[in-house]
């Protein structure tokens, strides 16, 4: 413990930097507008607030709708010990997503219009709608845990009644959103980059949104045991790591299709930042691909954390290039995001790591499997090391 | 009959009295400081730019289906049957995926502000459904930029190619970008070469996003059922398994 703290104090520190910057850049941006916070400018409307806060932060959680996928209705019910975390993520995910939305709005104070002022041609009112719905899908699925808490029997009976029509639900809803957030650049074929824009960008999104959900699981796992000093949960996360590597493996050669297809492999040869920058999110896809191929790897716990670590940020490499760098060619202006726009990014990922920090301490997030996992935890584990090796 | 404008670059004598008419009518200031900026912004709606001893106006091109209109999560943006893309300040909460999805980076916006709007031309909408001129058609003192429907400006324009073949590029700006635009070009040069962007698709850009969109629907409907038949499947193989005691 005492070698944790000094540690832990350096940690908070950094917290404590991030958050009064962060807030600095609120005031900025409540008193000055978008212009006096960010680099934001007529040809070039979109900026990490988007690219970032939105089309990350809905990717990033996306464990949440895969795994309850996997456990509750394709019924793998080995996975359930690290399904709790994964919808806690989703939900604080989204949480942010909206605080993220909230300062690059123009006019947050409208944030609802979408919901009563209707247009069904735009796929930004649909994401608006997915958005709000499966936000309060994933609130009704993380419930249960707080009626545990309080020993609310009566209202957990009640949801659980209604559970697997919600879970369905979700499932859709995030289908639908998590492919729209790819959609949305369907309408600027002259602007965004031919590395990147392709008619098949929503099934892109939808699934790498798959791959980095299950990314994430491995990842706040790891942190989670690390925090928290549980046993990791291996054998689960290896196989989850399976998954992951077969899901890249088919994202990866989508696109190696598509960009067949497209014959866009000759711009490949050009020396331009869009390739480099192209060259880059794929390295950062397919080394942990391969890596985790090999079970030597899937079990050692640090390789697999920097495979997770590896696939995040190929993730957050790709939404940014469609968001922001494959844009400024097309748009004819460069962007590079003001410190408040770091600023505020940095301070919504930095509550985000703190709130789950504080929900894990106090509410049954990692405990409650123990109780689920005690009749099949035993065989869950023998059967993993048998097909992990 | 959808209204539209002409502007024959070939006419325009770079006076800017477009701009001082639009600035005008949408009680914005106008001087020689924002005379001299050749871009539109969220207070110039309407610009001339100098390319060599040529002359171009940038303006609203109103499209005959506008990318702003089809992707605006509110509907603050419509396409009227007389012509013009009008804005409802009143709807729009300030996402900017009108700016993003506009092939011609016409929506500009108030950056500076505490409560922003999003501001472009907008044809005269008033003035032209009170059956009067543009503010700068009326203000043009050449006839460089002419309103009218937009057939008889088409016929129009092809006659003036047809009449003086060796004055003009032999195309018209407008008539089949985006799908056709209510603001239509004539030039003495390649239109590249006054700065009107040539590599917008020929087709409406709203068909991008809706192909897409409309499949809503059937992957909701498919969804439920894959899903729901998935989850009858994989629980009743649990149920099974429970009964014959194998867990």
């Amino acid at each position: 413990v005492k070698r944790k703290l000094p540690k832990i104090t350096v940690w908070r520190a950094i917290f404590a930097v991030i958050l009064l910057s962060g807030l600095y850049a609120t005031w900025l941006r409540v008193f000055y507008g978008l212009g006096g916070s960010t680099n934001l400018s007529d040809k070039f409307p979109w900026g990490i607030w988007i690219a970032f806060d939105v089309m990350c932060g809905v990717g990033l959680a996306a464990g949440g709708f895969t795994l309850v996928a996997m456990v509750h209705i394709f019924n793998i019910a080995k996975y359930k010990p690290i399904l709790r975390p994964a919808i806690l993520t989703a939900f604080l995910g989204y949480t942010l997503v909206v605080v993220g939305l909230l300062y690059d709005l123009g006019r947050p104070d409208r944030l609802w219009h979408p919901l009563v002022m209707w247009n069904p041609h735009s796929v930004m009112f649909e994401v608006a709608w997915c958005v709000t719905l499966y936000s309060t899908v994933l609130f009704l699925e993380f419930l249960p845990v707080v009626f545990e808490k309080f020993g609310l029997h009566k209202p957990l009976e009640w949801i659980h009644r209604i559970s697997v029509p919600l879970m369905i639900l979700g499932v859709l809803l995030s289908t639908l959103h998590q492919s729209s957030l790819g959609t949305l650049f369907l309408i600027v074929p002259e602007k965004l980059y031919p590395l990147w824009y392709t008619p098949i960008l929503p099934l892109l999104f939808y699934v790498s949104a798959i791959a980095v959900g299950l990314a994430m699981t491995i990842f706040e796992s790891w942190h989670s045991s690390r925090a928290f000093g549980r046993a990791l949960e291996l054998p689960l996360l290896a196989g989850l790591a399976r998954v992951l590597a077969v899901v890249l493996s088919v994202y990866l050669w989508i696109r190696f299709l598509d960009l067949s297809h497209r014959h866009a492999f000759s711009l490949l040869t050009q020396n331009r930042p869009e390739t480099w920058l192209f060259a880059l999110e794929i390295a950062l896809m397919a080394i942990p691909t391969v890596l985790l191929y090999q079970s030597s790897i899937r079990l050692r716990p640090g390789a697999l954390y920097v495979c997770a670590v590896m696939v995040v940020l190929g993730f957050i490499t790709n939404r940014l290039n469609v968001g922001t760098t494959g844009l400024e060619a097309g748009s004819g202006t460069h962007y590079v995001p003001r410190w408040s726009e770091v600023a505020i990014t940095l301070s919504i990922v930095a509550v985000g790591f703190a709130t789950f920090r504080v929900i894990a301490q106090y509410f049954p997030i990692f405990e409650a499997h123990s109780h689920s996992e005690a009749h099949s935890g035993l065989e869950t584990k023998e059967e993993d090391a048998v097909a992990v090796g | 009959m959808s209204k539209a404008i002409l502007y024959d670059s070939t006419l325009c004598i770079g006076c800017k009295a477009c701009e001082q008419g639009c600035a005008e009518r949408w009680g914005l200031p106008y001087n020689d400081k924002i005379a001299a900026e050749e871009q539109i912004s969220a207070h110039k709606l309407t610009a001339i730019e100098t390319h060599g001893d040529k002359f171009c106006r940038r303006l609203c091109m109103n499209c005959a289906q506008p990318a702003c209109a089809s992707v605006c999560p509110v509907g603050a943006l419509q396409k009227t049957t007389l012509g013009p893309v009008v804005y409802d300040a009143s709807k729009c909460m300030g996402c900017r995926y009108c700016m993003q999805a506009c092939p011609f980076q016409v929506p500009s916006y108030e950056w500076s502000s505490r409560l922003p709007k999003m501001r472009k031309c907008d044809m005269c909408f008033e003035r032209q459904s009170q059956g009067k001129l543009t503010a700068c058609a009326e203000a043009c003192p050449v006839g460089a930029t002419k309103k009218g429907d937009r057939d008889a400006l088409l016929a129009e324009a092809r006659q003036r190619l047809a009449d003086k073949p060796d004055q003009y590029y032999q195309k018209i700006y407008g008539v089949s970008e985006v799908g056709g635009t209510s603001v239509l070009f004539l030039s003495a040069v390649p239109f590249e070469q006054i700065g009107l962007r040539t590599h917008v698709p020929q087709e409406p850009l709203p068909e991008t996003t809706w192909r897409v969109l409309e499949l809503v629907p059937d992957i909701v409907s498919t969804g439920t059922v894959l899903l729901g038949g998935v989850y009858w499947i994989t629980n009743r193989r649990a149920e099974v398994a429970k009964k014959e005691g194998r867990r």
